[in-house]
Protein backbone atom coordinates (compact mmCIF):
# COMPACT_ATOMS: atom_id res chain seq x y z
CA UNK A 1 0.00 0.00 0.00
CA UNK A 2 1.21 3.77 -1.20
CA UNK A 3 2.38 5.42 2.35
CA UNK A 4 0.50 7.91 1.40
CA UNK A 5 -3.22 5.98 1.20
CA UNK A 6 -1.39 4.57 5.03
CA UNK A 7 -1.42 7.74 6.71
CA UNK A 8 -4.70 8.92 5.35
CA UNK A 9 -6.33 5.75 6.20
CA UNK A 10 -4.80 6.31 10.02
CA UNK A 11 -4.99 9.93 10.38
CA UNK A 12 -7.98 12.09 9.28
CA UNK A 13 -7.30 15.56 10.51
CA UNK A 14 -4.63 17.79 11.27
CA UNK A 15 -2.12 16.23 8.96
CA UNK A 16 1.25 18.29 8.35
CA UNK A 17 3.13 18.10 4.79
CA UNK A 18 6.07 20.38 4.86
CA UNK A 19 7.37 21.70 1.54
CA UNK A 20 11.13 22.52 1.23
CA UNK A 21 13.31 22.77 -1.95
CA UNK A 22 15.64 20.13 -3.00
CA UNK A 23 19.28 20.94 -2.71
CA UNK A 24 18.29 24.08 -0.33
CA UNK A 25 20.09 25.88 1.50
CA UNK A 26 22.96 23.75 1.08
CA UNK A 27 23.19 21.54 -2.07
CA UNK A 28 23.55 18.46 -0.04
CA UNK A 29 20.82 19.20 2.92
CA UNK A 30 18.12 17.57 1.00
CA UNK A 31 18.22 14.22 3.33
CA UNK A 32 19.10 16.50 6.58
CA UNK A 33 16.16 18.38 5.95
CA UNK A 34 13.76 15.05 5.39
CA UNK A 35 15.58 13.41 8.83
CA UNK A 36 14.53 16.63 10.96
CA UNK A 37 10.93 17.36 9.50
CA UNK A 38 10.63 13.45 10.40
CA UNK A 39 12.17 13.91 13.84
CA UNK A 40 10.49 16.96 14.89
CA UNK A 41 6.75 15.50 13.75
CA UNK A 42 5.88 16.35 9.93
CA UNK A 43 3.35 13.84 8.55
CA UNK A 44 4.32 13.97 4.66
CA UNK A 45 7.48 15.83 3.07
CA UNK A 46 7.22 17.14 -0.49
CA UNK A 47 10.79 17.74 -2.03
CA UNK A 48 10.74 20.76 -4.78
CA UNK A 49 12.39 19.65 -7.89
CA UNK A 50 13.88 23.56 -8.26
CA UNK A 51 13.08 25.03 -11.51
CA UNK A 52 14.53 28.12 -13.45
CA UNK A 53 10.57 29.58 -14.03
CA UNK A 54 8.53 28.44 -11.06
CA UNK A 55 5.13 29.70 -11.85
CA UNK A 56 2.90 28.58 -9.26
CA UNK A 57 5.80 30.24 -6.85
CA UNK A 58 5.96 33.23 -4.57
CA UNK A 59 9.24 35.33 -4.46
CA UNK A 60 10.60 32.92 -1.20
CA UNK A 61 10.43 29.37 -3.13
CA UNK A 62 11.28 31.39 -6.00
CA UNK A 63 15.11 32.46 -4.29
CA UNK A 64 15.30 28.94 -2.42
CA UNK A 65 14.70 27.31 -6.14
CA UNK A 66 17.36 29.52 -7.58
CA UNK A 67 19.85 28.77 -5.17
CA UNK A 68 19.38 25.80 -5.21
CA UNK A 69 20.18 25.97 -8.83
CA UNK A 70 22.92 27.81 -8.39
CA UNK A 71 24.25 25.24 -5.75
CA UNK A 72 24.32 22.85 -8.51
CA UNK A 73 21.04 20.94 -8.19
CA UNK A 74 19.82 18.49 -10.61
CA UNK A 75 16.89 15.88 -11.04
CA UNK A 76 19.38 13.63 -11.70
CA UNK A 77 21.52 14.45 -8.77
CA UNK A 78 18.24 14.96 -6.60
CA UNK A 79 17.34 10.87 -7.74
CA UNK A 80 20.81 10.14 -6.36
CA UNK A 81 20.39 11.78 -3.20
CA UNK A 82 17.30 9.74 -2.39
CA UNK A 83 19.32 6.83 -2.81
CA UNK A 84 18.45 4.39 0.05
CA UNK A 85 16.53 7.56 1.74
CA UNK A 86 14.04 4.63 3.11
CA UNK A 87 16.94 3.13 5.29
CA UNK A 88 15.79 5.99 7.24
CA UNK A 89 12.64 8.11 6.15
CA UNK A 90 9.14 6.04 6.38
CA UNK A 91 7.57 9.18 5.92
CA UNK A 92 5.16 9.17 2.75
CA UNK A 93 7.29 11.72 0.37
CA UNK A 94 6.47 13.35 -2.94
CA UNK A 95 8.05 15.24 -5.32
CA UNK A 96 7.05 18.60 -6.39
CA UNK A 97 8.27 20.37 -9.62
CA UNK A 98 7.38 21.53 -13.16
CA UNK A 99 6.52 19.84 -16.08
CA UNK A 100 9.46 20.60 -18.12
CA UNK A 101 12.23 19.08 -16.04
CA UNK A 102 10.07 15.96 -15.74
CA UNK A 103 9.52 15.90 -19.77
CA UNK A 104 13.49 16.71 -20.61
CA UNK A 105 14.26 13.91 -18.21
CA UNK A 106 12.26 11.32 -19.56
CA UNK A 107 9.00 10.96 -17.95
CA UNK A 108 9.25 7.09 -18.30
CA UNK A 109 12.65 7.66 -16.40
CA UNK A 110 11.17 9.79 -13.89
CA UNK A 111 8.57 7.69 -12.95
CA UNK A 112 10.71 4.49 -13.06
CA UNK A 113 13.40 6.49 -10.76
CA UNK A 114 10.37 7.86 -8.22
CA UNK A 115 9.49 4.15 -7.61
CA UNK A 116 12.88 2.43 -6.97
CA UNK A 117 13.61 5.56 -4.50
CA UNK A 118 10.89 5.34 -2.78
CA UNK A 119 8.95 8.60 -4.15
CA UNK A 120 4.79 8.11 -3.08
CA UNK A 121 3.23 11.08 -5.00
CA UNK A 122 4.03 13.39 -7.82
CA UNK A 123 2.98 17.00 -7.70
CA UNK A 124 3.23 19.03 -11.35
CA UNK A 125 0.95 21.85 -11.21
CA UNK A 126 1.32 23.00 -15.15
CA UNK A 127 0.52 19.69 -15.81
CA UNK A 128 -3.31 19.33 -16.94
CA UNK A 129 -5.19 16.64 -15.95
CA UNK A 130 -6.51 16.23 -19.44
CA UNK A 131 -2.80 15.36 -20.42
CA UNK A 132 -2.29 13.75 -17.41
CA UNK A 133 -4.62 10.77 -18.43
CA UNK A 134 -3.42 10.49 -21.69
CA UNK A 135 -0.28 10.62 -21.38
CA UNK A 136 1.27 9.72 -17.63
CA UNK A 137 -1.21 7.85 -16.18
CA UNK A 138 -1.00 4.51 -17.58
CA UNK A 139 2.89 5.00 -16.39
CA UNK A 140 1.90 6.56 -12.98
CA UNK A 141 -0.96 3.90 -12.78
CA UNK A 142 1.76 0.63 -12.97
CA UNK A 143 3.99 1.47 -10.69
CA UNK A 144 1.48 2.82 -7.70
CA UNK A 145 2.78 6.36 -8.01
CA UNK A 146 0.31 8.83 -6.68
CA UNK A 147 -0.24 11.96 -9.19
CA UNK A 148 -1.92 15.49 -6.71
CA UNK A 149 -3.67 17.62 -8.54
CA UNK A 150 -4.64 20.96 -7.63
CA UNK A 151 -7.97 23.08 -7.63
CA UNK A 152 -8.34 26.69 -6.54
CA UNK A 153 -11.52 28.93 -5.36
CA UNK A 154 -12.43 29.58 -9.08
CA UNK A 155 -12.63 25.86 -9.97
CA UNK A 156 -16.16 24.78 -11.27
CA UNK A 157 -17.56 22.19 -9.48
CA UNK A 158 -17.71 19.70 -13.25
CA UNK A 159 -13.86 20.37 -13.07
CA UNK A 160 -13.29 19.92 -9.75
CA UNK A 161 -15.03 16.39 -10.40
CA UNK A 162 -12.69 15.75 -12.95
CA UNK A 163 -9.47 16.86 -10.72
CA UNK A 164 -10.51 14.55 -8.31
CA UNK A 165 -11.02 11.95 -10.39
CA UNK A 166 -7.77 12.20 -12.33
CA UNK A 167 -6.07 12.35 -8.84
CA UNK A 168 -5.04 9.63 -6.41
CA UNK A 169 -3.31 10.07 -2.61
CA UNK A 170 -5.41 13.35 -2.12
CA UNK A 171 -6.53 16.47 -3.85
CA UNK A 172 -4.46 19.59 -3.35
CA UNK A 173 -7.00 22.88 -2.71
CA UNK A 174 -4.99 25.96 -3.23
CA UNK A 175 -6.48 28.35 -0.65
CA UNK A 176 -6.47 31.97 -3.17
CA UNK A 177 -6.18 32.73 -6.34
CA UNK A 178 -2.19 33.67 -5.66
CA UNK A 179 1.19 32.11 -5.96
CA UNK A 180 2.30 30.50 -3.07
CA UNK A 181 3.88 32.62 0.28
CA UNK A 182 0.96 35.49 -0.24
CA UNK A 183 0.15 36.38 3.45
CA UNK A 184 -3.49 36.25 2.72
CA UNK A 185 -6.44 35.78 5.66
CA UNK A 186 -7.39 32.41 4.67
CA UNK A 187 -10.46 32.35 7.26
CA UNK A 188 -12.28 34.40 4.11
CA UNK A 189 -11.89 31.29 2.62
CA UNK A 190 -14.25 29.05 5.13
CA UNK A 191 -16.88 28.98 2.33
CA UNK A 192 -14.49 27.45 -0.05
CA UNK A 193 -13.20 24.56 2.06
CA UNK A 194 -16.94 23.68 3.02
CA UNK A 195 -18.42 23.56 -0.72
CA UNK A 196 -15.42 21.30 -1.18
CA UNK A 197 -15.97 19.37 2.12
CA UNK A 198 -19.51 18.94 1.33
CA UNK A 199 -19.15 17.48 -2.23
CA UNK A 200 -17.59 14.09 -0.74
CA UNK A 201 -14.94 13.82 -3.51
CA UNK A 202 -13.15 10.71 -3.67
CA UNK A 203 -9.32 12.09 -2.30
CA UNK A 204 -8.92 13.18 1.27
CA UNK A 205 -7.78 17.16 0.73
CA UNK A 206 -4.91 19.27 1.94
CA UNK A 207 -5.01 22.82 2.19
CA UNK A 208 -1.93 24.90 0.81
CA UNK A 209 -0.51 28.48 -0.55
CA UNK A 210 -0.75 30.92 2.47
CA UNK A 211 -0.30 28.50 5.21
CA UNK A 212 2.28 29.74 7.67
CA UNK A 213 1.41 29.70 11.29
CA UNK A 214 -0.85 27.74 13.59
CA UNK A 215 -3.72 30.00 13.19
CA UNK A 216 -3.46 29.59 9.34
CA UNK A 217 -3.16 25.85 9.90
CA UNK A 218 -5.90 25.48 12.30
CA UNK A 219 -8.32 27.35 9.16
CA UNK A 220 -6.98 25.08 7.14
CA UNK A 221 -7.66 21.80 8.97
CA UNK A 222 -11.45 22.50 9.86
CA UNK A 223 -13.21 21.32 6.85
CA UNK A 224 -9.95 19.46 5.26
CA UNK A 225 -7.55 16.32 5.91
CA UNK A 226 -4.27 18.55 7.15
CA UNK A 227 -2.51 21.38 5.34
CA UNK A 228 1.22 21.78 3.32
CA UNK A 229 3.10 24.61 4.49
CA UNK A 230 6.05 25.71 2.15
CA UNK A 231 7.35 29.72 2.60
CA UNK A 232 7.05 29.82 6.51
CA UNK A 233 9.25 26.54 6.54
CA UNK A 234 11.69 28.20 3.77
CA UNK A 235 12.01 31.12 5.90
CA UNK A 236 12.43 29.22 9.00
CA UNK A 237 15.68 27.51 7.33
CA UNK A 238 17.15 30.70 6.88
CA UNK A 239 16.33 31.89 10.36
CA UNK A 240 20.24 30.99 11.12
CA UNK A 241 19.75 28.12 12.98
CA UNK A 242 20.44 24.64 11.63
CA UNK A 243 17.84 22.70 9.82
CA UNK A 244 17.51 20.48 13.08
CA UNK A 245 16.90 23.29 14.95
CA UNK A 246 14.98 25.59 12.74
CA UNK A 247 12.92 22.18 11.80
CA UNK A 248 11.85 21.44 15.93
CA UNK A 249 11.07 25.30 16.26
CA UNK A 250 8.77 25.52 13.14
CA UNK A 251 6.76 22.86 13.81
CA UNK A 252 6.51 23.31 17.12
CA UNK A 253 5.30 26.80 16.35
CA UNK A 254 2.56 25.00 13.92
CA UNK A 255 1.29 22.42 15.68
CA UNK A 256 1.18 23.42 19.46
CA UNK B 1 -6.43 34.59 -27.99
CA UNK B 2 -3.28 37.21 -28.63
CA UNK B 3 -3.63 35.80 -31.71
CA UNK B 4 -6.93 36.63 -32.71
CA UNK B 5 -6.32 40.14 -30.97
CA UNK B 6 -3.45 40.94 -32.93
CA UNK B 7 -4.96 39.90 -36.62
CA UNK B 8 -6.30 43.68 -36.91
CA UNK B 9 -2.70 43.82 -38.16
CA UNK B 10 -3.36 41.67 -40.94
CA UNK B 11 -6.92 43.08 -41.54
CA UNK B 12 -5.35 46.49 -41.76
CA UNK B 13 -2.68 44.95 -44.02
CA UNK B 14 -5.14 43.86 -46.84
CA UNK B 15 -7.38 47.03 -46.60
CA UNK B 16 -4.11 48.87 -47.50
CA UNK B 17 -2.93 47.11 -49.54
CA UNK B 18 -6.24 47.03 -51.84
CA UNK B 19 -6.48 50.47 -51.79
CA UNK B 20 -2.49 50.96 -52.93
CA UNK B 21 -2.63 48.44 -55.50
CA UNK B 22 -6.08 47.12 -56.23
CA UNK B 23 -5.18 43.62 -54.71
CA UNK B 24 -4.99 42.60 -51.11
CA UNK B 25 -2.41 39.88 -51.35
CA UNK B 26 1.35 41.18 -51.12
CA UNK B 27 3.88 38.46 -51.86
CA UNK B 28 6.03 38.50 -49.13
CA UNK B 29 4.94 39.24 -45.01
CA UNK B 30 7.63 40.05 -42.75
CA UNK B 31 7.24 40.83 -39.04
CA UNK B 32 10.09 40.42 -36.04
CA UNK B 33 8.95 37.31 -33.77
CA UNK B 34 10.12 37.43 -29.52
CA UNK B 35 7.55 35.33 -28.40
CA UNK B 36 5.30 36.70 -31.58
CA UNK B 37 2.48 38.33 -31.14
CA UNK B 38 2.49 41.11 -33.98
CA UNK B 39 4.15 38.20 -36.06
CA UNK B 40 1.08 36.34 -35.30
CA UNK B 41 -0.81 39.06 -35.99
CA UNK B 42 0.76 40.05 -38.90
CA UNK B 43 0.51 36.42 -40.76
CA UNK B 44 -2.97 35.69 -39.36
CA UNK B 45 -5.38 36.76 -42.40
CA UNK B 46 -2.94 35.30 -45.06
CA UNK B 47 -2.16 31.48 -43.12
CA UNK B 48 -4.35 30.24 -46.26
CA UNK B 49 -3.14 32.24 -49.22
CA UNK B 50 -0.09 29.87 -49.48
CA UNK B 51 1.06 32.39 -52.21
CA UNK B 52 1.69 34.94 -49.74
CA UNK B 53 5.86 34.50 -47.70
CA UNK B 54 5.41 34.27 -44.25
CA UNK B 55 9.25 35.57 -42.98
CA UNK B 56 9.36 36.07 -39.10
CA UNK B 57 13.01 37.00 -38.06
CA UNK B 58 14.49 36.70 -34.07
CA UNK B 59 16.93 38.15 -32.77
CA UNK B 60 20.62 36.49 -32.67
CA UNK B 61 21.34 38.89 -30.15
CA UNK B 62 25.46 39.01 -30.23
CA UNK B 63 24.83 35.70 -32.93
CA UNK B 64 23.51 32.29 -33.00
CA UNK B 65 26.17 30.95 -30.97
CA UNK B 66 27.80 33.70 -28.65
CA UNK B 67 25.91 32.22 -25.88
CA UNK B 68 23.92 35.37 -25.67
CA UNK B 69 20.93 34.95 -28.44
CA UNK B 70 17.12 34.99 -28.15
CA UNK B 71 16.86 32.56 -31.84
CA UNK B 72 14.32 30.09 -30.49
CA UNK B 73 14.21 28.28 -33.40
CA UNK B 74 17.91 27.99 -34.08
CA UNK B 75 18.80 26.96 -30.51
CA UNK B 76 15.41 25.77 -29.10
CA UNK B 77 13.86 21.77 -28.53
CA UNK B 78 10.41 20.95 -27.60
CA UNK B 79 9.34 21.62 -23.98
CA UNK B 80 6.73 23.53 -21.98
CA UNK B 81 6.98 27.29 -20.55
CA UNK B 82 4.19 29.44 -19.44
CA UNK B 83 1.08 26.41 -19.92
CA UNK B 84 2.37 26.27 -24.00
CA UNK B 85 4.07 23.16 -25.22
CA UNK B 86 6.61 25.28 -27.72
CA UNK B 87 9.86 25.80 -28.35
CA UNK B 88 11.95 26.58 -25.83
CA UNK B 89 15.55 27.30 -25.08
CA UNK B 90 16.24 25.25 -22.26
CA UNK B 91 19.55 23.41 -20.74
CA UNK B 92 19.79 20.04 -21.05
CA UNK B 93 18.04 19.52 -17.82
CA UNK B 94 14.99 21.15 -18.87
CA UNK B 95 15.85 24.58 -17.05
CA UNK B 96 15.04 27.74 -18.92
CA UNK B 97 18.21 30.08 -20.16
CA UNK B 98 18.51 33.30 -19.75
CA UNK B 99 17.95 34.85 -23.37
CA UNK B 100 19.33 37.81 -25.08
CA UNK B 101 18.54 40.76 -27.64
CA UNK B 102 19.02 44.31 -27.48
CA UNK B 103 15.51 44.67 -27.76
CA UNK B 104 13.50 44.17 -24.72
CA UNK B 105 10.76 42.94 -26.62
CA UNK B 106 12.23 40.31 -28.43
CA UNK B 107 14.48 38.65 -25.33
CA UNK B 108 12.12 35.88 -24.89
CA UNK B 109 13.41 31.92 -24.16
CA UNK B 110 10.31 30.61 -26.25
CA UNK B 111 8.01 31.29 -29.41
CA UNK B 112 4.12 31.25 -29.41
CA UNK B 113 2.87 27.56 -30.03
CA UNK B 114 1.39 29.19 -33.36
CA UNK B 115 4.99 29.68 -34.63
CA UNK B 116 6.39 26.22 -33.52
CA UNK B 117 4.33 24.99 -35.95
CA UNK B 118 4.86 26.80 -38.67
CA UNK B 119 8.61 26.40 -38.29
CA UNK B 120 7.83 23.02 -37.95
CA UNK B 121 5.32 22.62 -40.91
CA UNK B 122 7.31 25.25 -42.91
CA UNK B 123 4.55 27.34 -43.54
CA UNK B 124 6.80 30.43 -42.88
CA UNK B 125 11.01 31.02 -42.79
CA UNK B 126 12.25 31.95 -39.96
CA UNK B 127 15.37 34.18 -40.20
CA UNK B 128 17.65 35.92 -37.40
CA UNK B 129 19.09 39.23 -37.03
CA UNK B 130 21.91 40.26 -34.84
CA UNK B 131 21.90 43.65 -32.81
CA UNK B 132 23.84 44.88 -34.93
CA UNK B 133 22.29 44.39 -38.27
CA UNK B 134 18.91 45.80 -35.88
CA UNK B 135 20.85 48.54 -35.16
CA UNK B 136 22.04 49.60 -38.91
CA UNK B 137 18.91 48.51 -40.23
CA UNK B 138 16.88 51.18 -37.71
CA UNK B 139 19.42 53.86 -38.69
CA UNK B 140 18.76 53.11 -42.54
CA UNK B 141 15.06 53.64 -42.42
CA UNK B 142 15.53 56.70 -40.44
CA UNK B 143 17.69 58.19 -42.56
CA UNK B 144 15.79 56.59 -46.09
CA UNK B 145 12.30 57.21 -44.49
CA UNK B 146 12.92 59.77 -41.23
CA UNK B 147 10.88 57.13 -39.39
CA UNK B 148 12.40 55.73 -36.45
CA UNK B 149 11.60 52.46 -35.87
CA UNK B 150 11.28 50.43 -32.76
CA UNK B 151 14.03 48.25 -32.27
CA UNK B 152 11.99 45.00 -32.51
CA UNK B 153 10.63 45.64 -35.67
CA UNK B 154 13.99 46.92 -36.99
CA UNK B 155 15.10 43.04 -36.68
CA UNK B 156 12.50 42.54 -39.51
CA UNK B 157 13.81 45.57 -41.83
CA UNK B 158 17.17 43.95 -41.11
CA UNK B 159 16.04 41.08 -43.46
CA UNK B 160 15.23 42.80 -46.37
CA UNK B 161 19.09 42.93 -47.96
CA UNK B 162 19.32 39.25 -47.51
CA UNK B 163 15.51 37.84 -48.99
CA UNK B 164 16.03 37.29 -52.84
CA UNK B 165 12.92 39.75 -54.23
CA UNK B 166 12.24 40.31 -57.68
CA UNK B 167 11.27 44.05 -59.02
CA UNK B 168 7.69 42.74 -58.89
CA UNK B 169 7.49 41.72 -55.64
CA UNK B 170 5.33 43.22 -52.86
CA UNK B 171 6.54 43.17 -49.58
CA UNK B 172 5.06 43.98 -46.26
CA UNK B 173 7.12 44.74 -43.37
CA UNK B 174 5.44 45.45 -39.83
CA UNK B 175 6.02 48.27 -38.41
CA UNK B 176 5.48 46.41 -34.85
CA UNK B 177 6.10 49.76 -32.84
CA UNK B 178 7.89 53.34 -32.39
CA UNK B 179 11.82 53.62 -31.67
CA UNK B 180 11.21 56.65 -29.08
CA UNK B 181 11.59 54.36 -26.73
CA UNK B 182 14.76 53.13 -27.99
CA UNK B 183 16.08 56.68 -28.13
CA UNK B 184 18.79 55.65 -25.40
CA UNK B 185 19.99 52.66 -27.39
CA UNK B 186 20.16 54.43 -30.51
CA UNK B 187 22.18 57.71 -28.76
CA UNK B 188 24.39 55.19 -27.11
CA UNK B 189 25.22 53.35 -30.71
CA UNK B 190 25.64 56.40 -32.50
CA UNK B 191 28.22 57.77 -30.18
CA UNK B 192 30.45 54.09 -30.15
Amino acid sequence: MNRIDQLFSKKKDHILNVYCTAGFPALHDTRRVMKALQAHGADMIELGIPFSDPLADGPVIQQSSKQALDNGMTLKLLFEQLKDFRDEIHLPVLLMGYLNVVMQYGAEKFVQDCVQTGIDGVILPDLPADEYKTVYEPLFKKHGLHAVFLITPETSEERVRVIDAASSGFLYMVSSSSTTGRNKDISMQENYFKRIHQMQLKNPTLVGFGIRDHESFEQACKYTNGAIIGTAYIQALQSGDDVDMATKKFIERIIT
Amino acid sequence: MVARFQSVISEEIKKQLKEKTGNELPTHVMACVGGGSNAAGTFYHFLDDISVQLIAVEAAGEGISSGRSAATTVLGRPGVIHASRTLLMQTEDGQIVEPHSVSAGLDYPGIGPLHAHLFRSGRATYLNATDEEALEAAFELTRLEGIIPALESAHALAKLKDVPFTEKDVVVVCLSGRGDKDMETYIRYMQH
